[in-house]
């Protein structure tokens, strides 16, 4: 099947070529997956092979210096709104005056632009995307007032509020004890039957089966994506994890 | 009393000052929620410092206080300390905050030679400190003008304002053009700061602007409240400011400030959300509500006793 063909049919994300640099130095190399909505996916690799980046890169937030992004068969050219990213948390100002209402609020300006007034169909959306994630009896709290888990909950709420079909996480898992983990991929599997597509950064390999439908195996180039079953073997894991990963030559220096 | 309070109005004078002082009061105010949200509080006294060396070239070629030519040197001086700065961290290893601190410190001082070497006829300590009684009708004109474009232009804005406020990276992936609002933020704060000098002057200035919107983070968590309330502060404390600076015969920059942070500081203290007392007072122990979670019996002290 040729890219092209592939990118107008396809009924999901379908990145090509995909390099990404700092400095000259490749930290994403030639890319190229597929994957389709409705699935959870967890995309593996040792520090350093560039989950974040793919992360960032698919929302828009670094750069591209090549390759292309398609969704739904439409070229993705920078900004969308179909794409929600999951920032980490210390990329977050906590002590900002607003509340879970209004973190989720946010969101649906992404949605109405800031010039349209913002109306009850607006206010029953935000709503909804408080109940979805269990949030009503916090909707009032503000931000910092909140567990990690709850803050984590907040801001996939915002994405709902934006309707977006794209969920871009950054280490969800992480920090979260067994309880909140389950609630957490119960959330997300809601949301996966939903049809959105969720991406996920993860470093936990034996929870892997247990919260995730496919994987995405990254050490700088793409090593494998697919299903769990096709994709999830030892042979793939030890190519992943036993290549060192490449931080340009002579990494100890700071010019090129 | 109450014609301690309204003999001021009766003068014809008094009430253009007052007019003034409430709108500088409200602009201010208003801008200063994104101030104090950006946390670019240095960078807004920069500019205020670097108009000076702006009035100074205005009043030189001009030969005189021409107030367009006032405006447009302190516009050329704000701008150019604001960009210099970006221009010196990005194309070297320094950082925003000390390419301003020096950028600033530098244009300032170039304004107090210029008025020393071309012999400014205006005192200095009017620049420095603001004369609201020198307040022309040039002057509030100017100052209707510039709050009724950055009033409802922010006001028009603060959806995509807020989402760059609080997440820059990700307002921009969603399409926002964040470096254009922070120059439209920029360029506001310019026009509110030349709007502001003849009442306050380039040193009082940054209280004006940041100090209400201070006091309401200090109280709530809503940012609309931010900049309505910090609006209503701004406007509140100028007025009471110029009614204790025409009743004590003082400067009214200084009077400003001083009523402003009174009210600042009594918000650090009691606000009951987020005040210092507050958080002094010990707060009840939830002991019975902890040990109500287990509904047979709590675990023994030291953890389950073994057997």
């Amino acid at each position: 099947m040729t890219l092209r063909a592939s990118l107008s049919t396809a009924h999901g994300l379908a990145v090509s070529d995909l390099t990404v640099s700092y400095n000259r130095i490749p930290a994403l190399h030639h890319i190229a997956f597929e994957v389709g909505c409705g699935q959870c996916v967890a995309l593996l690799g040792p520090n350093g092979a560039g989950k974040s980046t793919l992360l960032k890169a698919l929302a828009g937030l670094l750069p591209r210096e090549t390759g292309r992004i398609a969704f739904h068969g439409h070229e993705v050219r920078g900004a969308t709104r179909d794409f929600a990213y999951l920032p980490q948390r210390e990329a977050i100002d906590w002590d900002f005056p607003t509340t879970v209402r209004g973190l989720v609020e946010m969101g649906r300006y992404l949605r109405v632009g800031w010039w349209r007034s913002y109306g009850r169909e607006d206010e029953k959306a935000v709503d909804e995307a408080i109940a979805a994630m269990h949030l009503e009896p916090l909707a009032q709290r503000q931000i910092s007032a909140l567990s990690g888990g709850q803050q984590q909950r907040a801001f996939l709420a915002r994405a709902l509020a934006q309707q977006a079909h794209v969920f871009l996480l950054d280490e969800p898992f992480t920090g979260l004890d067994k309880p909140t983990q389950d609630s957490l991929k119960q959330l997300l599997r809601g949301l996966r039957d939903q049809g959105k597509l969720i991406i996920a950064s993860h470093h936990d390999l034996p929870s892997v089966r247990e919260l995730f439908d496919q994987v995405i195996l990254l050490n700088g180039e793409l090593i494998a994506a697919g299903s769990i079953g096709e994709v999830f073997t030892d042979a793939h894991l030890r190519k992943t994890y036993d290549t060192p990963t490449f931080a340009g030559p002579a990494a100890h220096h700071h010019h090129v | 009393m109450t014609d301690w309070l309204t003999e001021p109005f009766h003068h014809e004078f008094m009430r253009r000052v007052f007019v003034g002082g409430a709108l500088i009061g409200f602009t201010n105010g208003f801008l200063g929620a994104f101030v104090v949200l950006r946390r670019m509080a240095l960078m807004a006294d920069s500019l205020s410092h670097s108009l000076l060396p702006g009035l100074a070239i205005g009043w030189i070629l001009a030969g005189g206080l021409v107030p367009s030519a006032l405006f447009g040197g302190g516009l050329f001086a704000a701008l150019t300390v604001a960009l210099g700065a970006q221009l010196l961290a990005r194309s070297s290893r320094l950082k925003e905050d000390t390419a301003l601190g020096i950028l600033y410190t530098v244009a300032f001082s170039i304004g107090i030679v210029l008025v020393g070497l071309f012999k400014v006829r205006v005192s200095l300590m009017h620049w420095l400190f603001g004369n609201i009684l020198g307040l022309s009708n040039t002057d509030l004109w100017m100052i209707w003008g510039i709050s009724l474009v950055v009033v409802p232009l922010l006001a028009a804005l603060q959806r995509p304002l807020l989402l760059t406020l609080f997440d820059p990276t990700v307002a921009a992936s969603q399409g926002i053009r964040v470096n254009l609002l922070n120059f439209v933020l920029m360029i506001a704060l310019v026009l509110t700061m030349i709007a502001s000098l003849q009442a306050i002057g380039v040193i009082m200035l940054l209280g004006l602007l940041i100090a209400p919107a201070a006091t309401v983070y200090l109280l709530c968590d809503s940012y609309p409240a931010m900049l309505w309330g910090g609006g209503l502060i701004g406007m509140f404390g100028s007025c009471t400011g110029l009614l204790v600076s025409y009743r004590l015969n003082l400067p009214s920059g200084a009077c400003i400030v001083l009523v402003l942070g009174l009210i600042f500081f009594a918000a650090y203290l009691f606000s009951p959300r987020y005040g210092l007392f507050r958080k002094l007072r010990r707060a009840r122990h939830f002991h019975e509500e902890s040990l109500a979670r287990w509904p047979g019996q709590a675990p023994a002290k030291g953890g389950d006793e073994t057997p």
